[in-house]
């Protein structure tokens, strides 16, 4: 070992110091404002107890739609090793298209007389557009650069969703799209003492039938299987007999319908979408899939619904208990804030990265 | 090893093999491309948004841009492949332009079924931008049998052109291709040219070159044409013997160019703006502060390698102090300094946001860091207008009455006079990069952009490398904040969108990352050239994102690429050229 590398270890650890001090301090303040704002939030009574359940399943039903599109992430990540920043756009536009499906059908009555069988046409218009844009991107940004170093694909895709983002605008014009309000789907539910708006608890249960549909593709069939395969080696795969090109635009497609879903339970829930409707539920949803575990299929669903329910209760319960006021402006600086204070916590997730140890 | 040898002895006696041919049945598919770009940029508008610029003898942008996807994939689709180890060079002749008309004749053909389209069927009520308007451009205003000819038989006449440029002799091309291109300049930035005429009182070059209703009139174009043609034909040979006269340079000797160029920079700049006048002065002003910040991303993207999307946050950081410092209506507290007593405290904030974003993602890899760093971008612009903060930053309705810029004596006030200290800092800080290229942290950066495990080895200190690459980038956006708010004399969250921190980033991949040449023509294109044609507006984060697409999957390096960073892009390519070139030696030897 020369001086100079000696000396530089030799000084490594004071610098290390600061740094994993910085880092500490970062995590009590964390730990201690969240005790802190959750103990006077709750003993200053500002919200009922009902109140709280009503976030609650809001969260849930928010974060619901946080995890299908976070499938989208996972399953990209886990077989390409790369961030697809498009797929918020590809939720954008099964969003945006499913609205102008739903308008037609608003506008022959269908909507009104038929809500179900019109739910079911609309949501496989927007499957299918989700679906197109993403093996879209894929065939046209992503193929070509299979081998690229992983920075290379990120800004490629950085630059798909501004293009998406754009054309949509230029398409469709730049106004705010509202969604028909389903009649059927007025009133609430009461389960197990939470009240549950009945378009939320639609989503919660769609969402939750497709993520189960998602689980036996991948884990018990034959496509799911070579998806696994090429996800852990793409040479050893294509040797084995796995068709990999055709495997990765299964993926493309798989994710997108799920984004596709994803995009009509928005349309049900918050009945507005417009071209930048995709860029905010698309970083949250990557963060819910790192917050469960980057490429594990189960741990987006659970990130999902944990950043969902975190966004939701968080401002309330802490930050408003820490006297900051009009708190639910900042529910996107809590869910930043939690995608930072998992990696700096715990970058592997809640769940465990399933490619930690090859990818870190 | 042995047969290695072998293979090595029977070289020359292998024959090279002819190239494939251009393929006609691809230029079918090329076709289709070009016609539904063609389709596309009407659909969204394009064409009739940019009817409204003349630029050569009376035609307009719309058609230039319709028309140019014929050029475009005419061109694509003659090109010939790529030579391959071991056979011969392409052949190129009738084929090529064969294929480029092929393409435009489909493209066309794809157009016109459009056009047939939205005659037969009102899809207006989806499609907002396809109007009776767009019909009566695409059929020339004369009905649908006139389009079927006009545009077929336009798209395969330009598709065919694009198919001869590879025909052309390599001699011949490249100055066609570029004078052909500052003719296109020449037209599209009338109001630059004319200004720069006027300001530099040589108004008949005006009236020689643009025709009273806007455009290049056709003597100007060809003397635009023939000047341009004639300067790139006759300098070609001797370009390149500069180009590795400057390759060879001693260090001292470079430094001593680079000094000579800071100086004519100096004189031109001084100039510049009374040229300009204030309209352009104002463009100008507004790349220059762009061209800040990507010199400062240059830094931390270019050299260290951290791709950094939240960059905007600084900028603001730096706004948003300068705002609180100076101005009279900042909120809560407003000691009410000149800009000079404030900077120390501008760049204390700067590099403290700089520590601050950059030590949680020390440990994060590249795709973490890019998401994380959007993150704190957008929770800076979430904090600046949140309730929460209004007592000191004034929430939505931001900080007003900050005032103009005083340095001692000096007062600017004008787009004009805010030229001369926007680019004395940019001067400054392009130096500054590239001192720092050269020097022991700089080569630290670029080690561990290349591969960080291997660089700490080596005895990079990666902490102090990334830390000081966030806190230099964050002082250099900080100083553009500072400045952008003493010229706009108002702070708001609205002006930090995320979408700052990608043009930046577009700007450094387009001009090319690491390369101090190219961030400074990236900005001044790339935010200049959207200011000077207003129509380009609203597309311009379209194309912006078309761009970023393009550049990373044709030129990574950017189009003005640093060195070094083209060498380590294109490693294999060059060995393969390496290994090609010997063996034409070989071939050659072996033939005499």
């Amino acid at each position: 070992m020369t001086a100079a590398s000696a000396a530089a270890t030799g000084r490594g650890p004071s610098r290390f110091g600061f740094v994993k001090g910085f880092l500490w301090a970062v995590r009590i303040l964390a730990v201690f404002g969240i005790l802190w704002g959750s103990y006077f939030s709750i003993t200053g009574g500002r919200l009922s107890f009902d109140q709280w359940k009503d976030l609650m399943v809001f969260g849930v039903a928010q974060g619901s739609v946080y995890a299908l599109i976070a499938l989208g992430y996972t399953m990209v990540y886990g077989v390409l090793g790369f961030i697809n920043f498009a797929h918020g756009e590809v939720f954008m536009s099964g969003a945006m298209i499913g609205f102008f499906a739903a308008n037609y059908l608003n506008q022959t009555g269908l909507w009104a007389s038929q809500p179900f069988l019109s739910l079911f046409i609309v949501l496989l218009v927007c499957m299918t557009a989700s679906t197109l844009v993403a093996v879209g991107v894929e065939r046209v940004a992503y193929r070509p650069l299979r081998n690229a170093p992983r920075l290379i694909p990120l800004i490629t895709s950085i630059g798909a969703s501004f293009f998406l983002q754009y054309a949509f605008r230029g398409l469709f014009g730049a106004g705010v799209k509202s969604y028909p309000a389903v009649r059927a789907l007025d009133g609430a539910w009461n389960v197990l003492g939470f009240r549950v708006i009945k378009t939320q608890g639609i989503v919660i249960l769609a969402a939750v039938g497709m993520m189960v549909l998602l689980y036996l593709l991948v884990e018990r069939t034959k496509t799911g299987r070579a998806m696994r395969a090429v996800a852990e080696d793409q040479e050893i795969a294509r040797l084995m007999g796995v068709d990999v090109d055709r495997t990765i635009v299964t993926v493309f497609a798989v994710g997108g319908a799920m984004a596709g879903v994803a995009g009509l339970l928005w349309g049900l829930v918050f009945q507005q979408v417009f071209f930048f409707t995709g860029f905010l539920p698309g970083i949250k949803a990557f963060t819910s899939a790192v917050l469960g575990g980057i490429g594990n299929i189960v741990g987006a669903m659970v990130g999902g619904l944990v950043l969902g329910a975190v966004e939701s209760i968080g401002p309330s319960l802490v930050l408003a208990g820490l006297g900051v006021p009009a708190a639910h402006q900042l529910k996107d600086v809590v869910a930043f804030l939690a995608l930072v204070l998992v990696l700096v916590f715990r970058p592997t997730g809640i769940m465990g990265e399933r490619l930690a140890e090859e990818r870190a | 090893m042995a047969q290695t040898v072998d293979a090595r002895q029977a070289l020359p006696e292998r024959e090279l093999v002819p190239s494939p041919p251009v393929d006609l049945g691809a230029a079918v598919k090329w076709g289709l491309i070009a016609g539904m770009t063609a389709v596309f940029v009407s659909a969204i508008g394009m064409v009739q948004a940019f009817e409204v610029r003349s630029v050569v003898v009376g035609v307009d942008l719309g058609y230039l841009v319709l028309f140019g996807a014929a050029l475009v994939f005419g061109y694509a689709a003659a090109r010939p492949g790529e030579q391959l180890e071991g056979f011969l060079a392409p052949e190129r002749g009738v084929r090529n332009v064969a294929a480029g008309l092929i393409a435009g004749l489909v493209g066309g053909a794809v157009l016109w079924l459009f056009v047939l389209l939205i005659g037969a069927v009102d899809i207006r009520s989806v499609f907002p931008s396809v109007s009776p308007q767009l019909r009566d451009l695409l059929t020339f205003g004369r009905g649908a049998g006139f389009a079927a000819a006009a545009l077929i038989g336009g798209f395969g006449l330009v598709g065919a052109l694009g198919g001869g440029i590879p025909v052309l002799p390599e001699r011949i091309r490249a100055p066609l291709v570029n004078a052909l291109a500052w003719v296109l300049a020449f037209g599209l930035f009338e109001d630059l040219f004319a200004q720069i005429f006027r300001g530099a009182k040589v108004p008949f070059l005006e009236d020689l070159l643009y025709q009273p209703g806007g455009g290049l009139s056709l003597v100007g174009a060809l003397i635009v044409f023939v000047l341009f043609f004639a300067v790139y034909l006759s300098t070609a040979s001797r370009r390149e013997t500069v180009r590795s006269r400057i390759a060879t340079m001693s260090p001292s000797e470079r430094r001593r160019w680079v000094g000579v160029g800071l100086v004519v920079a100096i004189v031109i700049l001084a100039v510049l703006p009374q040229i300009l006048g204030n309209f352009l002065s104002e463009v100008f002003d507004l790349a220059g502060i762009f061209l800040m910040m990507a010199l400062g991303l240059n830094i931390v993207v270019g050299y260290a390698g951290l791709l950094d999307l939240g960059y905007v946050a600084f900028f603001a950081v730096g706004a948003y102090t300068t705002a609180v410092l100076t101005s009279p209506g900042s909120p809560r507290w407003s000691p009410e300094m000149t800009f000079v007593a404030a900077l120390p405290f501008i760049v204390l904030a700067a590099a403290m946001a700089g520590i601050m974003v950059g030590t949680p993602v020390l440990r994060m890899r590249g795709d973490y860091l890019a998401i994380v760093t959007l993150g704190f971008g957008e929770i800076a612009r979430l904090l600046f207008l949140s309730d929460w903060l209004k007592p000191y930053f004034g929430g939505a309705q931001g900080i007003l009455q900050i005032p103009p810029l005083e340095l001692g004596p000096l007062t600017f006030r004008s787009s004009l006079d805010f030229f001369y200290p926007i680019y004395a800092f940019v001067l400054v800080f392009a130096y500054v990069s590239w001192a720092l290229q050269n020097s022991r942290i700089g080569r630290g950066w670029m080690a561990m952009r290349e591969d960080e495990p291997v660089a700490e080895v080596m005895g990079v200190d990666v902490v102090k490398a990334k830390l000081t690459a966030f806190v230099i980038g964050a002082i250099l956006a900080s100083f553009g904040g500072a400045l952008f708010a003493h010229k706009i004399g108002s702070v708001f969250p609205h002006s930090f969108q995320i979408l700052v921190s990608i043009v930046v980033l577009v700007i450094i991949i387009v001009g090319g990352i690491g390369s101090i040449p190219g961030v400074v023509v990236g900005a001044l294109i790339l935010v200049g050239a959207p200011e000077l044609l207003r129509e380009f507006a609203e597309f311009r984060y379209l194309i912006y994102g078309v761009l970023l697409i393009f550049m990373m999957l044709k030129k990574p390096e950017g189009f003005i690429p640093s060195r070094q960073r083209a060498r380590e892009l294109h490693q294999e390519e060059m060995m393969q050229d390496a290994w090609l070139r010997k063996e034409e030696e070989a071939a050659a030897a072996a033939g005499s």
